[in-house]
């Protein structure tokens, strides 16, 4: 009862046989072998599995491998180009934005998804859109600083180009 | 070169984490491995009629299925716990057996009964779908106070009426009922400590591997403490020889203290490794967390202070059932006794204290060590205290807490301060703190902006707590008298390569807290080399001579200890071949920066030289054994006692009774930093916790049992959101007792900050009476507390 | 947390999912963006035989305005919901709901169809539906046919939706001048659902109320109309005293619920503290 699917995760184009049942974030753990992408719970609701579907942020615990066929997937493990980091993952070291790192490639992601909508977030706004991920280690001030960090980075690129 | 020390390194382990490279338990993946999947009671207390597991067994796919007979058979003792507080009486506290799988009557929610073992995640949880159990379901008790009560249901047949223990610490009770007797004013308040999930966000696993090639198992766990798990999982429940067995916690995604449990799981999987000859997984889910995972706190307490005319403290009595759960954890009696009744002088001069303990067993998961453990407890009702005595009494809550503070001393020129309560508080400067608070938050300008909001009809409140913990568990032979059952030292080994390139061996373990920067600091700090040149290597149990793990606050002050210990045995056999090269006498050298220099002169030997030498011992002084490494054993002369000052300012709104937590400042005093944005990052995820069990947290169960809220759509976990961003300062008074001059900055967040949070929303609500809220501070419960 | 077997198809019409639901009868379920159906197959409370995917038929993707309607396909996302210039000129009180509805991602995925189908009762858009006087058409192998969103919802994760039928678009009436709208919400602050999610379209002329239509969730076992607080208001000036008064009617009339964050009493006493303040605020006070 196995469906081909075809993905293209992190520029890379996968074919894959899987069961209608398995999890899109099963399947990039444990078929592709992609483990940044974590599983913290089972209700939808940490963010740990955060990952891109065609561009936005959405939770891979929360969709099934067969509905990603034909799509477009960035992980964690997509974000640094070319050997430079991203400059979340810039923000992330420079501001301390993770203890135990757990939750740290959902935040990312998701963040990733706020400065694709709004390029200066303001504290709120960073706080507001965190608000389907969970960090049981920081108290959350540094990654806000990261994610701040991060746009600084990215908008200041802008200007100099 | 720049000192390294005290600066905000930013972290090497990073790295792996925001690039998706960081290696979890569950992230190993073994040739031949197998997936376990666990079955647990639905119900919080059953007797087991009959358990068929013929259809499971015989679904393709599935290996094995063990149930609690097979562990009966097998002879496989339960998981013990590491402390023993025995009875007033002397009696020995009850400890009933903890088994693996339970074979006839269930104790809790969650309480496993067998597990499958398959090819596939998917078949191991199809198949134990098929497994029929045919329950007779049994009363249960989930609260501390109700389950002593005469008729209530049995928890374990050799405890009669629940109780594990009793214990009682301080000045004689009669002593205490005097002071109170004969006091101007008591403060009396009753207390829930409610339970708390500590939910670090990687769930539990672990992977148990038997090599028969050599006879060899290796456990992979979520542990904060793999040595500590490996003793007792081979030396009391599996009977496996220590040599043999390896246990590895790989980059582990937080604890909190519910890591420190050496858990049924993990002796399970080794166990049925063995058997099947291949590797086997185990992973919870979130909602197995919920209903396996130690939980924390869960206090039912009644509080009495007594004060004198002028508002001086007489005295201080308390009674507390502390619920253990249904089995022992690893520090569960440890936890309400020592870790809790200690801490009761607080930073004040309490002249008589009596704090009298009852460990009570319930139908509801173990409790353990929850950031903080027992210091959370003991300061959330001193500080409740402080604050509603002074609003009963008409008081300043910071000018009563001024009055009876203890008065600075560095524990140098000036002794410890002894106290009522068994301890001696190392060094403090409690009003500093306090003072710098108040400086922070604007207090008098803060009480016109309250007057005015009142004015308005507004709810605003302060409240404040001036906190002290223990830290840098522990001394050995102190925590041994107390019942122990090992010592709480730590091991450091410092290997220098013959490059003059460090790997050092800690057998603190880091999952989250960043050792491999802030050790690194210290080791390339006292050796003069680069960061870059040191490796910090912990968490397996190979590498690694021996470790006690991390909590309680202890890494640095007593991890970091052994390491600084290791390095100046390093340095003193260094001086020797460095003076052997230079012809000159150890007397006579200097070492500075990477080098030992003959003084007054320029002729000198760098460390990689030495090393070198030390490795290559052609030209090499006599009696001087070759190679660089050492290793050494740290066992504290003290406890050390972080202290500092909490500030909650909140606005209730009255219509719906939900808190909005407008400020919090926090000034703590963890003595000497060796990574200032660390110990930031400590305080802020602490805070974060504390300011979680004042107004969010907290397991709710029915009366069967039931954990209502065992999941993250009911239990409600404090996000981005729910938190303004916190206002935080540092004030230093050095350890006097160990190299490093630290304290330990993990656990003080969330041990100050709850009490706080709870005393500004009953300032807030003070015009319309002195309110006791209990905790979490839901809206409903806040509303319900203003109405009546 | 791994779902029960089941088969997988994916559709491309509404023609062809009509057509396998058809084929694969009672056990079959329709998957839209899955955040309510795969939560629940996680947990196996829901273990449908077949799923139908129905995420990338293009008809059910579009949002236009034709006449006086503004036509939301079934598989918009409430993201989608929240970010469009029809909706913010036209229904703006969607676009204000929207952003309410769990987290970035969730909204990423989820779709006002399946939303309206899956009926949860503490969910945003069934009192948004029902302020905002919503048709929902549905479509089936032997017709289409539309219902308006007060006999849409029926009971407790009860709709008017037929096991055969699909719901392919939702049609607002465009917001006329004078109109005022709002959404509050009281979270449930673990999952963040509606214990109270009150939806109000006014409009007023010269500060007097000319037409309240008030869509009520979380309430009671399914969003309800606040007719008692609509009634009260109607040809009555749009002072905070009035408005306090006809709020005070609020919860009047149905079954409460209750859980461990808000008892019956409490959960009432919501209802009128969400009302007015949804008035308040849909009145420009
Ligand atoms: C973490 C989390 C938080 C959430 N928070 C909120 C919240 O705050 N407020 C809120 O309102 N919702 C919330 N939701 C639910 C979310 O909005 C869902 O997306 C929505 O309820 C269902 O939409 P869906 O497209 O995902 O439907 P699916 O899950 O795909 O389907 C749900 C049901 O509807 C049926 N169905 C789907 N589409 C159609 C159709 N076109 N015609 C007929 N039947 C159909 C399916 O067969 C299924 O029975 C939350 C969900 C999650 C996971
Ligand atoms: S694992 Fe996907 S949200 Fe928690
Ligand atoms: S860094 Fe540990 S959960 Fe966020």
């Amino acid at each position: 009862m196995s469906t081909t699917i075809h993905v293209t995760v992190n520029g890379k184009q996968h074919t894959s046989e899987v069961e209608p049942r398995l999890l899109l974030s099963h399947y990039l753990r444990d078929v592709l072998r992609l483990t940044g992408t974590h599983i913290g719970c089972d209700t939808s609701s940490c963010g740990a599995c955060t990952i891109h579907l065609d561009g936005k942020a959405v939770k891979s615990c929360t969709l099934l491998a067969v509905q990603a066929d034909g799509a477009h997937i960035t992980t964690i493990e997509g974000m640094a180009q070319g050997g430079a980091l991203h400059p979340l993952q810039v923000g992330f070291q420079e501001e301390h934005g993770l203890q135990c790192g757990f939750c740290t490639p959902g935040m990312i992601m998701v963040a990733a998804d706020l400065l694709d909508r709004n390029a200066q977030p303001s504290e709120t706004e960073i706080r507001e859109a965190l608000e389907g991920n969970f960090c049981r280690c920081t108290g959350y001030q540094n990654i806000v600083k990261s994610i701040q960090h991060a746009a600084d980075i990215i908008n200041k690129k802008e200007v100099v180009s | 070169m720049t000192k390294l020390i005290g600066q905000s390194v930013k972290r090497v382990e990073d790295k792996r984490f925001i690039t998706g490279q960081g290696q979890y338990t569950d992230d190993i993946v073994l040739p031949g491995m197998t997936y376990a999947y666990i079955l647990r009671s639905p119900y919080a207390h059953a007797t087991i009629k009959s358990i068929d597991t013929a259809a499971a067994r015989a679904m393709e796919g599935v290996v094995a299925v063990f149930t609690g007979e097979d562990i009966a058979k097998a002879g496989i003792n339960g998981v013990p716990t590491g402390w023993q507080v025995n009875f007033k009486s002397g009696e020995t506290m009850k400890e009933p057996p903890h088994p693996l799988l339970v074979a006839d009557r269930v104790k809790h929610v969650g309480d496993s009964l067998a597990v499958v073992i398959a090819e596939s995640r998917e078949i191991a949880k199809d198949a134990a779908d098929l497994i029929e159990i045919d329950y007779d379901v049994l009363e249960a008790v989930w609260n501390p106070a109700d389950a002593i009560a005469a008729d209530a249901p049995q928890v374990h047949e050799g405890a009669p009426n629940n109780i594990c223990f009793d214990w009682e610490l301080g000045n004689p009770k009669a002593e205490v009922d005097a002071a109170l007797a004969g006091a101007h004013h008591v403060t009396s308040l009753d207390l829930v400590n409610q339970r708390m999930i500590p939910n670090p966000i990687e769930p539990r696993s672990a992977i148990g591997h038997f090599e028969s090639s050599h006879d060899r198992y290796t456990l992979y766990t979520t542990s904060q403490n793999p040595h500590l798990t490996r003793l007792l999982m081979c030396a009391f429940v599996l009977g496996l020889p220590e040599h043999k067995v390896r246990v590895v916690a790989p980059d582990v995604g937080g604890g909190f203290g519910s890591k420190i449990f050496h858990y049924t799981e993990e002796a399970l999987v080794i166990w049925a490794s063995g058997k099947l000859g291949r590797p086997v997984k185990w992973t919870a889910d979130r909602s197995e967390c919920f209903t396996t995972d130690a939980h924390g706190r869960d206090h039912v307490t009644k509080a009495e202070m007594g004060f004198d005319k002028e508002g001086n403290i007489l005295g201080l009595r308390v009674k507390t059932y502390a619920n253990l759960g249904a089995y022992l954890s690893t520090f569960a009696p440890c936890v309400p006794t020592w870790l809790h009744g200690t801490l009761l002088q607080g930073v004040y001069t309490t002249p008589k204290i009596n704090v009298d303990v009852t460990g009570v067993f319930t139908h509801t998961n173990a409790v353990d060590a929850y950031r903080g453990a027992g210091r959370p407890e003991a300061t959330y009702l001193l500080e409740r205290l402080l604050d509603t005595a002074a609003l009963e009494m008409g008081m300043d809550p910071a000018e009563l807490r001024l009055q009876n503070m203890i008065q600075p001393f560095d524990g140098v020129s000036q002794p410890g301060y002894m106290t009522q309560v068994a301890l001696q508080y190392d060094s403090g400067n409690y009003q500093a703190t306090l003072h710098r608070g108040l400086e922070m938050v604007g207090y008098e300008q803060f009480r016109q902006e309250q007057a005015e909001a009142r004015k308005a009809g507004r709810y605003l409140g302060i409240g404040f707590s001036t906190y002290i913990e223990a830290c840098g568990i522990a001394p050995s032979a102190v925590v041994g008298a107390l019942g122990a059952r090992a010592g709480l030292y730590e091991v450091g080994q410092v290997r220098v390569q013959p490059t003059g390139k460090v790997s050092v061996f800690t057998g603190a373990h880091s999952h989250g807290q960043g050792h491999e920067t802030t050790f690194a600091q210290i080791v390339a700090d006292t050796l003069g080399i680069g960061m870059g040149d040191v490796e910090i290597i912990h968490g397996d149990s190979e590498s690694v001579a021996f470790g006690m793990g991390t909590y309680g606050s202890r890494s640095l002050a007593v991890g970091g200890s052994a390491i600084m210990k290791s390095l100046d045995k390093i340095l003193e056999k260094g001086a020797k071949i460095a003076a052997h090269k230079l012809e000159a006498a150890v007397e006579d050298l200097d070492f500075a920066e990477g080098k030992w220099t003959v003084k007054g002169t320029d002729k000198s030997i760098g460390f990689g030289d030495v090393a070198l030498t030390a490795y290559v011992p052609h030209n090499y002084p006599q009696g001087v054994e070759p190679g660089l490494d050492f290793s050494s054993f740290y066992d504290p002369a003290n406890f050390t006692y972080p202290f500092g000052t909490h500030i909650a300012i909140v606005e209730v709104d009255p219509q719906t009774g939900k808190v909005d937590l407008k400020r919090f400042i926090a000034v703590d005093d963890v003595g000497n930093v060796i990574n200032p944005m660390i110990v930031e990052g400590q305080i802020h995820g602490g805070l974060a916790q504390g300011i979680g069990q004042a107004m969010f947290e907290g397991a709710l169960y029915d009366d069967g049992g039931n954990l209502i809220n065992g999941s993250y759509m009911d239990y409600t976990m404090p996000r981005a959101d729910d938190l303004p961003s916190f206002e935080v300062d540092r004030l230093v008074t050095p350890c006097p007792h160990n190299p490093l001059g630290v304290k330990g900055a993990g656990e003080a967040g969330a041990i100050g900050s709850t009490p706080a949070v709870v005393n500004a929303v009953m300032d807030a609500l003070s015009p319309l009476g002195i309110f006791n809220p209990s905790m979490p501070m839901t809206p409903e419960s806040i509303w319900r507390t203003i109405n009546g | 947390m791994i779902p029960a077997s089941f088969s997988y198809h994916k559709a491309n019409s509404v023609q062809e999912a009509l057509g396998m639901l058809q084929q694969h009868g009672g056990d079959a379920k329709l998957l839209a963006g899955g955040h309510s159906l795969i939560p629940a197959m996680k947990l196996r409370l829901n273990q449908p035989s077949t799923l139908i995917d129905i995420r990338h038929i293009a008809e059910l993707q579009t949002i236009s305005v034709a006449g006086d309607h503004v036509v939301i396909g079934a598989g918009v996302t409430h993201h989608q919901i929240a970010t469009n210039a029809h909706i913010h000129a036209h229904a703006p009180i969607l676009a204000e709901a929207a952003e309410w509805i769990g987290d970035v991602q969730v909204r990423n995925m989820g779709t006002l169809g399946g939303s309206l189908a899956h009926a949860d009762p503490a969910a945003d858009w069934p009192a948004v539906m029902i302020a905002s006087h919503a048709s929902i058409e549905m479509q089936s192998a032997s017709g289409s046919r539309t219902v308006g969103a007060d006999d849409f919802f029926l009971g407790f994760f009860e709709t008017a939706l037929q096991e055969d039928e699909i719901i392919t678009a939702i049609k607002i009436p465009v917001a006329g001048a004078h109109t005022g709208s709002a959404y509050k919400k009281f979270m449930q602050p673990a999952s963040r659902y509606a214990i109270v999610g009150c939806a109000v379209v006014l409009t007023h002329e010269n500060g007097k109320c000319t037409a309240a239509s008030i869509g009520m969730t979380g309430v009671s076992e399914f969003a309800y109309r606040e007719k008692a607080i609509e009634d009260a208001l109607v040809g009555k000036e749009l002072t905070p005293e009035n408005i306090k008064h006809a709020a005070s009617l609020a919860a009047k009339d149905v079954t409460l619920m209750s859980d461990h964050f808000a008892s019956v009493p409490y959960r009432k006493h919501l209802a009128s503290v969400y009302a007015e303040r949804a008035l308040v605020a849909a009145a420009g006070l």
